[in-house]
């Protein structure tokens, strides 16, 4: 039967796919190296074959938990027949071995679309990017192979039953989260790649900048609708009612966004004015690099999460001669080949070159901040100076202050001329959204609360100094050209004005929740009523019911304001009975202004009551509403015309020749 | 050319990053072990799974070096333990389990199943020996010396490889 050796057909599908990656990293780069055009042209076709093996390599898993093939370890260890069909399929990237065959597989489809979409680039360049994505995915698919198989089988007395997926697991943010922020991962691989290829050929000139400007963007993008996801999930599913947590997981994923974002920036200034070449070079290359640090972290388990992954050294010496390797090698590279700094700075201090450049120290100080608070636990263990963790108060303490920092440059970036620009000048362009943010800084606190309040004041200051002064240009061409105006500026322009957008309005999300959240643990029974955050909460009633791998204990929740009645919440205590462990399903009430959070704690000793958390939590959808827009910003500045006028480019290209 | 300098700066911060990652591969940064190690096993009185007439209590391990077991016929990876506990038995080591949150007869049929190191069962259908052992999961091991402190504690599946290198050193050693 087909279906029983499925398990082997996606084991020679992987090895196919190495084998392919292999010829993929070493042919093309020895054919630019040697200038053989066909050697070259291999870089295409291994990139197809890696991507088809890959995919049914990745069928074969889903499809082996779809048929509960329990004889295969790794599916016996995620799922259980009782588990629903979609769980079934999530649950493919549910644990180690299943996600980093999803790591790769992106790898190899996004190593697909540089060669689908780059057809226009010089032929050595194209192949030097694709051995090098060629090179990454070979050495993950010989960790995987060595390492994490997930086609291991349990021979010759398979289990009859699987041990289910973790309960934590079985949620649809989670479904999503992990291919959003692998996506994002592995997409910097991209501009790692252009990096590199241009640091080989010696070409390092604005052009590589332009080409990896897209897939950067876009790798951005995921990241930012991952990083979201995950801060989500663990909002609603954790079960108390947090949304960022500075877990080493968590920073593993913010580390690359903050010096992606780094990266983004300094890319537009090189390709622009042809600044920050090496520094552009060296972000590119750290950006992947942290990425790599971020899967090192998490796969190898050096460090506590309350993401708690199957941890082994075996897997972590590997990943770390990976990183080692990779890292050390384009670091190398770098230092051998990185252009040297010619002139002395081409721009003033008011400018937008300058402006850039602080926003660059900035993200990169953040990233820094991060990585210390990270780390240092792992550092002082490995000195033996004694096991500590570092909590939020240090990463508060330092990211805040940094973010208005940022908030400060983000704001007056926008409106600054290249290169140069009087301090007369920048003061015409923003005094009048200076006043307009102090003002409304100043008046939401007290419409909103009926007091002043000096974080929240500073909060909306940031957030609406970096969105007044957008509206600038926008308004300048409706004055000259009448309302088809703002249609003349570019989509990525508009593609950084909602990025910015986006900031601004997390910004909004953190001061407010942060400021104006009403908590409370109460002890809730049959009847039984409390007041929080000017909501009235009434336990209606307690049921127990059952779910497909679960038992619940499910109460109602009657909630009202005034008179009115507002919704009905029902939290559940789920039971999961394979795993044998107890979870908290929350039930919420969404608004943009507010969320309404009730989550069940313990079952208290006379039978009828629970002690449960109810919150009410103002404006935190805006949080995440703020990082899809961020993502959605980095989307429109990808289908910038410019990038679509292909011939133009090389046409540049031939006349650089 | 003394610019270029420089940029090795990246690449020597990376090589520093690099060795203490190395170093701190090999440790478990989940190390409960200080609050337990050197502490009397935490008293209980509980019927055997063998027997649920016989009660037994902490004195039980009193006399020899005893290998402390938790396990669950609920926990997949108690089986994939047990060749290892089974190998440990044959090698003269006295080993007495904790059926943790279990009920009896499928705890007896795991030891039919799988085979029974153990000289004696602990039955813990509540859970509260394991919380006071500070078990998060099953399986963990814990050693007991003669007198009935705990001397080792193992979190996690025993390995074969565990077998020689880890467990039967640190049971030697108290002995």
């Amino acid at each position: 039967m087909l279906i029983e050796i499925l398990p082997e057909i996606g084991l020679y599908a992987m090895m196919l796919a190495l084998a392919m990656a292999l010829v993929q990293a070493i042919v093309p780069l020895a054919g630019s190296l040697t200038r053989r055009p066909l050697w070259m042209s291999y870089a295409g076709p291994m990139a197809w074959g890696q991507a088809l093996f890959l995919l049914v390599a990745f069928v074969c898993l889903a499809l082996g938990f779809l048929f509960n093939d329990f004889s295969v370890d790794y599916i016996a260890g995620n799922a259980n027949s009782q588990l629903p069909w979609y769980y079934r399929l999530s649950a493919v990237w549910g644990g180690h071995e299943g996600s980093v065959l999803l790591w790769s597989m992106m790898m190899a489809f996004w190593g697909l679309a540089v060669s689908v979409f780059s057809r226009n680039l010089p032929r050595d360049m194209l192949a030097r990017v694709l051995s090098v994505l060629g090179m990454i995915n070979a050495g993950f698919l010989l960790f995987i192979l060595a390492t994490s198989s997930p086609f291991e089988r349990i021979l010759p007395a398979p289990p009859m039953e699987g041990a289910d997926l973790n309960p934590l697991l079985q949620d649809p943010g989670l479904i999503v989260h992990p291919p959003m922020l692998y996506m994002g991962y592995v997409g910097f691989s991209v501009a790692f790649a252009f990096a590199l290829a241009a640091l080989m050929g010696g070409r390092l000139d604005a052009a590589w900048t332009r080409w990896a400007r897209p897939w950067t963007n876009l790798a951005w993008a995921f990241l930012s609708v991952g990083i979201a996801l995950g801060s989500w999930w663990a909002y609603y599913e954790l079960g108390w009612g947090g949304w960022w947590f500075w877990d080493p997981v968590e920073n593993a994923s913010l580390m690359p966004w903050l010096a992606g974002t780094a990266l983004m920036h300094s890319l537009a200034v090189t390709e622009k004015r042809g600044g920050f070449k090496s520094w552009t070079v060296l972000l590119a290359i750290v950006t992947f690099s942290l990425s790599l640090l971020g899967t090192f972290l998490v796969r190898s388990g050096v460090l506590t999460s309350v993401h708690a992954f199957a941890n082994d050294p075996s897997r972590g010496t590997f990943i770390l001669v990976l990183l080692g390797l990779t890292v050390g090698a384009s670091l190398t590279l770098y230092a051998f080949r990185a252009p040297r700094v010619k002139s002395p700075l081409g721009f003033g201090w008011l400018s937008r070159d300058a402006m850039l450049l602080f926003n660059n120290i900035v993200l990169l100080v953040m990233t820094v901040t991060v990585l210390l608070g990270t780390l240092y636990p792992l550092i002082l263990d490995s000195l033996n100076m004694g096991k500590i963790s570092v909590g939020p108060p240090y990463f508060n303490a330092l990211i805040v202050p940094l973010t208005v920092a940022l908030g400060l440059f983000m704001g007056a970036g926008p409106v600054t001329r290249w290169k140069q620009m009087t301090a007369r000048e920048l003061i015409k362009r923003l005094w009048l959204s200076a006043a307009v943010s102090l003002a409304v800084a100043l008046m939401i606190p007290w419409l909103y609360d009926g007091a002043w309040s000096l974080p929240v004041s500073l909060g909306l200051l940031v957030a609406a100094w970096i969105v007044v002064p957008l509206a600038r240009e926008p308004l300048i061409l409706i004055r000259r050209f009448g309302l088809r105006g703002p249609g003349k500026l570019s989509r990525s322009h508009y593609g950084m004005v909602l990025g910015h957008i986006g900031m601004a309005v997390t910004i909004v999300g953190v001061t407010m929740v942060s400021n104006y959240d009403h908590a409370d643990n109460v002890r809730m029974s049959p009847g039984r009523s409390v007041e929080v955050g000017g909501y009235s909460f009434t336990m209606t009633q307690l049921n127990e019911t059952r779910g497909p791998n679960y038992l619940s204990d499910r109460a109602t929740i009657r909630v009202t304001q005034g008179d009115r009645l507002v919704t009905l919440l029902h939290p559940e205590k789920r039971f999961f009975t394979t795993r044998r462990q107890a979870m908290t399903e929350t039930a919420l009430d969404n608004g943009l202004t507010r969320d309404l959070y009730v989550a069940m704690g313990e079952a208290l000793d006379d039978g009828e009551s629970w002690a449960m958390r109810i919150q009410v939590k103002p404006f935190v959808r805006w949080l995440w509403l703020g990082a899809l827009l961020m993502a959605a910003g980095g989307i429109l500045a990808v289908c910038d015309k410019r990038y679509r006028h292909r011939s133009r480019t090389r046409q540049t290209m031939e006349a650089r020749a | 050319m003394k610019k270029r300098y420089w940029l090795f700066v990246p690449l020597l911060i990376f090589v520093v990053l690099a060795f203490l990652l190395w170093q701190g591969l090999g440790r478990d940064p989940s190390h409960r072990d200080s609050a337990l190690l050197e502490k009397p096993f935490p008293a209980f009185s509980l019927t055997t799974l063998e027997n649920d007439e016989r009660t037994v209590d902490a004195s039980l391990l009193e006399g020899q070096v005893t290998l402390v077991n938790v396990w669950g016929e609920w926990c997949p990876t108690c089986k994939r333990e047990m060749p290892q506990l089974l190998t440990l038995a044959e090698r003269g080591v006295h080993l007495v389990g904790v059926d943790y949150k279990d009920t009896r007869d499928k705890g007896q049929g795991f030891l039919e199943e799988f085979g029974n190191p153990f000289a004696l069962n602990i039955f813990d259908p509540e859970g509260s020996l394991g919380f006071d052992l500070g078990v998060y999961g099953a399986p963990e091991s814990f050693i007991v010396d003669a007198r009935g402190n705990i001397r080792y504690h193992h979190t996690g599946y025993i390995t074969p490889e565990d077998v020689e290198d880890v467990i039967l050193p640190e049971i030697r050693r108290w002995q």
